[in-house]
């Protein structure tokens, strides 16, 4: 990629593919994030709710998707991250975080980028859609 | 079920510290090897006091809370039929481990889609460091399928 000061309105973020979803990472996510909710970890319990299978916690597609984020940028340069959790993803999807520059803007004493953002699975199916702005290095 | 008398409900504030090896567990769940976010010697490198908290963990220390639940319970949300909607995170500053972080959280808005079917629950917390300065807002918000709806469709 090309050095942080010189972003442009439309650059793309390097891809970042992701191997396929197991079980053991829900688990594992589960206790390193604190979220128990036996829903993504218990298949009993999701069945009993009306749901095939246990399903990723949205917080742990976001939290890969920032990885997109602190590959390109110092984790001091992120000023927001947003995203709305579109569509459930499953046990074995395989997902590519993508993120494009949108806008770039002076805002707070600095040069901020806006980034969209989206992870999607391989059928092409949006699991999250969202939004980063980070301060770029001056130019 | 929630209903909009939920909107201004506080909950009681609480002061939680993330610490280095769980933030080494977080990275190692979520594939990140990034050393700055693992290896203090390289966090000290890159200016840190100690490591940097990953994108999204201060929703996780939301949950590191005396009573992770008490939100859920006080509205009477059932797990079985709660979804997570939107997440956003504003970043003031940096944290880092070993940092007492206090969050306070309150419902913001809660409405209905799809006739009823659905409810939506906005809480907004935010999060300050023991000198009281802002450290970051999050904003969050659940969904809850309501079943009786559900049954009718």
């Amino acid at each position: 990629m090309k050095p942080l000061r010189d972003l442009a309105v439309g650059d793309a973020l390097p891809d970042l593919e992701l191997p396929p979803v197991t079980r053991t990472q829900l688990a594992l996510f589960a206790g390193a994030s604190g979220d128990h909710n036996p829903i993504h970890i218990d298949v009993d319990f999701a069945r009993a709710a009306g749901h095939p299978d246990v399903f990723a916690h949205g917080m742990l597609v976001m939290a890969e998707l920032g990885r997109l984020l602190t590959a390109s940028f110092p984790i001091g340069a992120l000023r927001a991250f947003s995203t709305r959790f579109a569509a459930i993803t499953r046990v074995h999807d395989e997902l590519t975080c993508r993120g494009t520059v949108a806008e770039i803007v002076d805002a707070g004493g600095e040069r901020r980028a806006t980034l969209d953002l989206s992870v999607t699975d391989r059928t092409g199916e949006i699991k999250l859609v969202g939004t980063a702005v980070v301060a770029l290095p001056s130019s | 079920m929630v209903d909009r008398s939920a909107i201004g409900l506080t909950m009681e504030p609480f002061t939680v510290t993330a610490e280095a090896g769980r933030l080494r567990f977080f990275a190692r769940a979520i594939g990140e090897t990034a050393p700055v976010f693992v290896d203090e010697t390289a966090a000290r490198a890159a200016g840190h006091p100690g490591l940097p908290l990953p994108p999204t963990f201060l929703f996780s220390m939301e949950l590191d809370g005396p009573e992770p639940f008490a939100f859920f319970h006080r509205l009477g949300i059932d797990f079985a039929r709660l979804l997570h909607g939107e997440q956003s995170f504003t970043h003031h500053r940096v944290a880092h481990a070993g940092e007492p972080l206090t969050f306070t959280a309150r419902v913001a808005d809660v409405y209905d889609k799809k006739a009823g079917a659905l409810t939506f629950v906005v809480r907004e917390t935010k999060v300050t460091d023991a000198a009281g300065a802002p450290v970051a807002d999050l904003a969050t918000v659940l969904v809850i399928r309501n079943p009786a709806v559900r049954e009718v469709r």
